[in-house]
């Protein structure tokens, strides 16, 4: 079913660095990724650690300072509807209904109007928004806003999904109900995940492939596959050993990058 | 579905408005009619108040309440004075009408297309912007001798204040509103495939027209405010015509009169455009007003 071995999206010698007054701030250090195709890989990490802007590379909002990314073998230099973002403040736009937010990929394809209608409609069922599908995002609850992006770039045939911490936003219900909704949803539409948390509780719950981050300047200190069988019972001894692991080495790396910084100063 | 359990009810009562129960139907009237009163009742004491002054004092400079109201009447119906003003307000309102509406709109042509621009793309914002703020400051008034030297005496001289007046503040609004736009929005329609021609139509006018309704607003009062200097550059017809004639023969009641048909027309036409926004941006719940 999936081809775990065709990589999806590589990621080759990417550094960025950010100009700040004068000086210069080195936000990623050197990263090397090859992401299958149909994995769910978590990047996770302590804030400013770099695993937005990574994401955000890769989306093509920002252009890396060294190196390239390649998606299906071409570079990324623009935004493109392969790769669909899911941001955290959700950037629906306001003025459109669920289903005009939905169908705008479609209509910038210029299909007929016809079939821009079907394929609102479809992704509208697919997160079960059937009976808000005329409201505005002003009238939804959070959750629901998040349930419109994921399916606005789903609509877009995005075959990458890029969230950057989609449900921090969330209370505690509202997030298991949509983490569930999106394991489902990845395992029907087949697409590939990035999916930055700092949460490691949901990176076990979701990932396939755990990346741990570490700041100053930011880099991926492990690579941990996760192949706890789905679905994951977040009771169970192997979860929470999942989870003691993942839990252990952030906070080493945060450790150690804590040492690092000591000792330049 | 534990979500759509606990959102729905919150966000029902948004956009689907149940019948309301009868008595809470009619204590919405009630709120309603509370404060239909209060907000006609102030100036029904104002003109109470001022109808003692001049009773009071007896002066002859001001008019009373009563000549204001025949004045009023014979303007609108004629058969009191029966003289070059009576039963002549269409004929005034519809001239002052097409003079402010010709300079609002003209406003909202050039500065809506023009603030959506500057807002947008750098190089025009640094050539404009610094031009913008040097002129803006002039009062409208400054502009008289020359508008009167450009377009002559005539309606094309008020419609060109009127135009000055409005334009800035329609201009800054929309200038404002799209500099407001969250970047995310654009950076959404990016990655959606939007960009260009497509990006403005689609995603800088929508985001900035709550600003923009803001500008509409304030500018339409600014074009009903310059009706009266407008008009001072000696057309015949116009309610500020009437209110100049009145100052020149001395007939305060006539001045009081077009001073308050100005003020309806401006309160009526307002209330269309607040109707008309509220309409547009439906889906923004910070702007009902």
């Amino acid at each position: 079913m999936r081809s775990p071995e065709r990589p999806h999206v590589v990621i080759r010698g990417v550094t960025k660095r950010f100009q700040v007054g004068d000086g210069a701030v080195e936000a990623l250090g050197r990263i090397d990724v090859t992401i299958a195709t149909g994995a769910f890989v978590c990047l996770i990490g302590a804030s400013g650690c770099g695993k937005s802007t990574l994401l955000r590379i890769v989306a093509g909002f920002e252009e890396p300072t060294t190196g390239e990314v390649l998606v299906d073998a071409k570079p990324v230099t623009a935004p493109g509807s392969d790769r669909g973002m899911v941001f955290q403040d959700y950037a629906l736009f306001p003025w459109m209904t669920v289903r005009q937010n939905i169908g705008f990929g479609p209509r910038q394809r210029q299909l007929p109007r016809k079939e821009v209608d079907d394929i609102a409609d479809e992704f509208v069922r697919l997160v079960g928004l059937e009976s808000a599908a005329n409201r505005y995002p002003s009238q939804l609850s959070g959750g629901m806003k998040q349930r419109v992006a994921i399916a606005r770039v789903l609509a877009n045939n995005a075959n990458i999904l890029l969230m950057d911490e989609p449900f921090g936003a969330l209370d505690a219900l509202t997030r298991e109900q949509l983490q569930r909704e999106l394991l489902q949803i990845w395992s029907r539409a087949r697409v590939t995940v990035v999916f930055v948390t700092h949460s490691v509780e949901e990176a076990a719950l979701l990932a396939d492939r755990v990346l741990v981050m570490s700041a100053g300047p930011g880099r991926i200190e492990s690579d941990i596959n996760v192949d706890l069988p789905r679905p994951r019972e977040v009771s169970s001894p192997e979860f929470n050993a999942v989870r003691r692991e993942l839990a252990r080495r952030l906070t080493s790396h945060m450790a150690s990058a804590r040492a690092r910084v000591d000792e330049l100063t | 579905m534990s979500e759509q359990v606990t959102a729905l009810p919150d966000a029902t009562s948004h956009s689907i408005p149940q019948a309301p129960s009868p008595v809470r139907r009619r204590s919405r009237l009630a709120e309603k009619a509370r404060a239909i009163a209060l907000g006609a009742g102030f100036p029904l004491v104002l003109i109470l108040l001022w109808d003692r002054a001049v009773a009071l004092t007896g002066t002859r400079l001001v008019p009373s309440p009563r000549q204001v109201a025949v004045m009023m009447y014979d303007f609108s119906f004629g058969g009191v004075y029966d003289d070059a003003f009576s039963a002549t307000i269409l004929t005034h309102i519809w001239k002052s009408m097409t003079r402010v509406y010709g300079g609002f709109f003209l406003a909202a042509l050039i500065g809506i297309p023009l603030g959506l621009m500057i807002g947008r793309i750098r190089v025009l914002r640094q050539l404009l912007d610094p031009t913008i703020n040097l002129l803006r400051p002039i009062p409208v008034t400054a502009w008289l001798p020359l508008s009167m030297i450009f377009f002559g005496l005539g309606p094309n001289a008020a419609i060109f204040l009127v135009f000055l007046g409005a334009f800035y503040p329609i201009l800054l609004n929309t200038m404002f509103g799209v500099r407001s736009v969250d970047v995310r929005l654009f950076e959404a329609a990016a990655m959606l495939g939007c960009s260009g021609p497509a990006m403005f139509r689609q995603i800088v006018f929508p985001a900035s027209l709550p600003a923009i309704f803001n500008g509409l607003r304030i500018a339409h009062g600014f074009a009903w405010i310059l009706i009266v200097v407008g008009e001072m550059t000696g057309v015949p017809t116009g309610l500020g015509s009437v209110i100049m004639d009145g100052r020149t023969l001395s007939r305060t009641d006539l001045v009081v009169t077009g001073m308050i048909v100005i003020g309806v027309c401006g309160f009526v036409t307002d209330r269309i455009i607040v109707v008309i926004s509220n309409r547009v941006l439906q889906w923004s719940p910070q702007h009902h007003a």
